[in-house]
């Protein structure tokens, strides 16, 4: 016998005894009104779009994501030319989003790293930063969603130092689950071969549990939310 | 060879007299306390949330065999090489395997307990591999040669001092008392193994049936550059780690983040359902999923016990544990601590050798009501302490409770022994604490309890004759 049909055999074997139900036995049911919707128990999320850039906007501020609206592309393109100031090198990809964007960086002489065209990874460590497009936000948990194949490969939104993501206002989702029908919704029964949700700059608690920002990820992560 | 038994009390009595260390967990978990209970009342219902988990799991460990092969046709129908492995040796030999046949010599690891459980990495360093702990707490970890003192805080037993130490020894940093020059210096070490390793290896936090992906939640960015950028990605993953929906996630992933940090979300929550595939970027050529069972299927084979198979691994159990918290993760001597650990560790590792964990608790059910997916974790630690003494009774215990059941049964003899007692107990100042004090095992940290001057029974015949 190979080894699936091993433990496959194992498990029937084993399950051949039922177990007692999840609430029997010594566990009560301790609510009332039992919903198998996961919705009615999360984090409350508001209904209109506002409200929900607000909540992502009062996440940001906790998990320390720099979180910036701006009317049109001009103001954003703007913001992003004072962030890149010192900056030498920055990492891209193709999108119509980012495109627009780029004279404000090759105008003070930065150089672009275009990781859609293949990438030496000592190269895109040295970029000061990595701007990438998203799937979308999340407003309950102020999350970003990436994706292999849509945000400039797996690399580039977590290698350098800066991530930048620039989204659009109606790319703004109530929660998690909205985000999974979005995807099942885009991609059906081919999705890229990553997903991440990354919600604010990489963390660290390791050494007596004291919070250190820019583990092995990101330090920094600003999100731009443009008209 | 000291027996696991012995190793554990001689350790949980050294470090539960040591108050440095119980400050520096109680100190290390104060925070957590505060954030979890934040994070818990933002949810609309925490109790509904976690019923709701709960029913989860139960329908996907109780209907295992379905959703795993599920999962794992999926998975593989986009290019991943699934390895069913019955034991932590096959698993060891086929992670060895996929490295000797792609001429790997390098090797990051993002953190994984399912890898500590099979020793994989004494395996990979034995056969010349050289294998790097990414997460900032495994490494440190790593570097002082010591298995992990928690689920998810590997190193929350260590001060910046020890660790400033430690990195001035082993890797010739100046030294620093700031937390955050520490992680620096981590940093810049990794980045180098990150863009040097040829294969990187992860564990995952759950395994997802409908779309064919597995889920891995993190902090730091580690595991994110592990899947990255390496040529080669293995994911080890316990076969219990299945849901059935993508959806689901939307719930667990967190309950997780809550339970287990008391974050809202941990910062990178990543899917991954292949290598890279056709017009992508980067990624790896190879992603092999490695399927280990090594005696789950006995746990799940006991109906009793199989919620334990729920667990997502949070440690919220053991930061609640007030055995946890005074004996300290190391003195457990397994892989997985604190009450999950005493419950599992049984069935894994054999229940005659690990059935004094059963005791290692007060039973107080702080882990029961913690736990997010509602294991019965203190009943199961009396169904272990059952298991043991019907599988294999101590004949002392046979006697003793033989005696004990005669003893209650006969009223004179249970009078006398009392009258008897009280006489007894007069000269039990002489042998108090000394070792030949029948009682020496109860009595050396307590104090022994005086027998009442008049027993109920007796001061019911009194209370009647005055009447």
């Amino acid at each position: 016998m190979n080894g699936r049909e091993t433990i496959l055999a194992r498990i029937r074997e084993g399950l051949r005894q039922p177990a007692p139900h999840a609430h029997a036995s010594v566990h009560q049911i301790e609510t009332q009104n039992e919903s198998h919707e996961a919705r009615d128990w999360l984090p409350p999320v508001g209904d209109s779009l506002a409200d929900q850039i607000n909540l992502f906007k009062k996440n940001s501020e906790t998990l320390k994501t720099s979180f910036q609206v701006f009317e049109n592309q001009e103001s954003a393109a703007a913001a992003l030319a004072s962030l890149a100031s010192g900056w030498k090198q920055v990492a891209i990809h193709r999108s119509p989003l980012i495109e627009p964007l780029l004279p404000a960086l090759t105008i003070s002489g930065i150089r672009l790293l275009n990781t859609d065209d293949g990438y030496e990874k000592s190269d895109l460590a040295t970029c000061d930063a990595g701007l990438t497009t998203c799937e979308c936000l999340v407003a309950q948990t102020g999350s970003v969603l990436v994706t292999s194949s849509t945000s400039g490969g797996r690399a580039l939104s977590v290698l350098p130092p800066h991530h930048i993501v620039i989204a659009r206002r109606q790319q703004m989702l109530p929660d998690l689950q909205a985000a999974f029908t979005h995807l099942e919704k885009k991609f059906g029964k081919n999705p890229p071969s990553m997903l991440s949700f990354i919600t604010g700059p990489s963390r660290t608690g390791d050494i007596e549990r004291i919070l250190v920002l820019g583990a092995h990820g990101p330090k920094e992560l600003t999100v731009f939310l443009v008209d | 060879m000291p027996s696991p038994v012995q190793d554990f009390k001689t350790s949980a009595k050294r470090l539960s007299a040591d108050l440095r260390h119980r400050g520096l967990i109680q100190k290390a978990l104060s925070g957590y306390y505060v954030k979890r209970d934040e994070n818990k009342a933002r949810f609309q219902s925490w109790q509904g949330a976690r019923d709701l988990a709960s029913e989860i799991k139960h329908e996907a460990v109780n209907h295992l065999d379905k959703y795993l092969v599920e999962f794992a046709d999926k998975i593989a129908a986009r290019g991943t090489v699934v390895h069913w492995c019955p034991d932590g040796n096959s698993a060891r030999e086929a992670i060895l395997k996929i490295a000797s046949d792609n001429n790997v010599r390098s090797i990051i690891k993002s953190k994984s307990m399912t890898t500590e459980e099979i020793h994989l990495n004494d395996a990979l360093e034995k056969r010349g591999f050289g294998v790097f702990e990414s997460d900032l707490g495994e490494y440190i970890v790593q570097l002082r040669h010591e298995p992990p003192y928690h689920l998810v805080f590997p190193a929350m037993h260590l001060t910046r001092g020890e660790i400033s130490d430690l990195f001035t020894k082993e890797l010739g940093s100046a030294p620093t008392d700031s937390p955050e020059e520490l992680t620096m210096i981590a940093r810049r070490v990794m980045r180098e193994k990150f863009c040097e390793a040829d294969m990187g290896i992860s564990g995952a936090n759950f395994a997802v049936a409908e779309t064919g992906m597995i889920s891995i939640t993190e902090n730091e960015g580690n595991a994110r550059l592990t899947t990255a950028l390496p040529r080669i990605h293995v994911a080890v993953l316990g076969i219990e780690k299945v849901l059935p929906r993508m959806q689901d996630l939307a719930l667990f992933l967190p309950m997780l983040a809550t339970s287990g940090a008391g974050q809202a979300l941990t910062c990178y929550n990543t899917m991954f359902g292949g290598p890279r595939q056709p017009g992508e970027t980067d990624g790896p050529e190879q992603f092999h999923i490695i399927l280990l069972d090594n005696k789950r299927t006995e746990l799940l084979a006991d109906a009793e016990q199989r919620d334990a198979l729920h667990c997502i691994r949070c440690g919220a159990c053991l930061n609640v544990c007030p055995i946890f918290k005074n004996v300290g993760g190391h003195s457990y001597g397994t892989t997985y601590q604190g009450p999950i650990g005493s419950v599992i560790t049984p069935h894994l590792r054999g229940l005659q050798d690990w059935k004094h964990l059963s005791g290692a608790s007060s039973l107080c059910g702080a882990c029961t009501e913690t736990c997010p997916v509602k294991i019965n974790l203190h009943h199961h630690l009396l169904h272990n302490r059952r298991n043991a003494a019907t599988q294999k009774t101590l004949w002392w215990e046979r006697i003793a409770f033989r005696g004990f059941v005669i003893l209650m049964n006969t009223p004179w003899l249970y009078l006398i022994s009392l009258k008897l007692g009280r006489v007894g107990q007069l000269f039990h100042p002489l042998v108090d604490k000394s070792p030949l004090d029948p009682l020496h095992a109860w009595t050396q940290s307590r104090t022994f309890p005086k027998l009442a001057k008049k027993s109920f029974h007796e001061l019911w015949k009194d209370r009647k004759k005055s009447s």
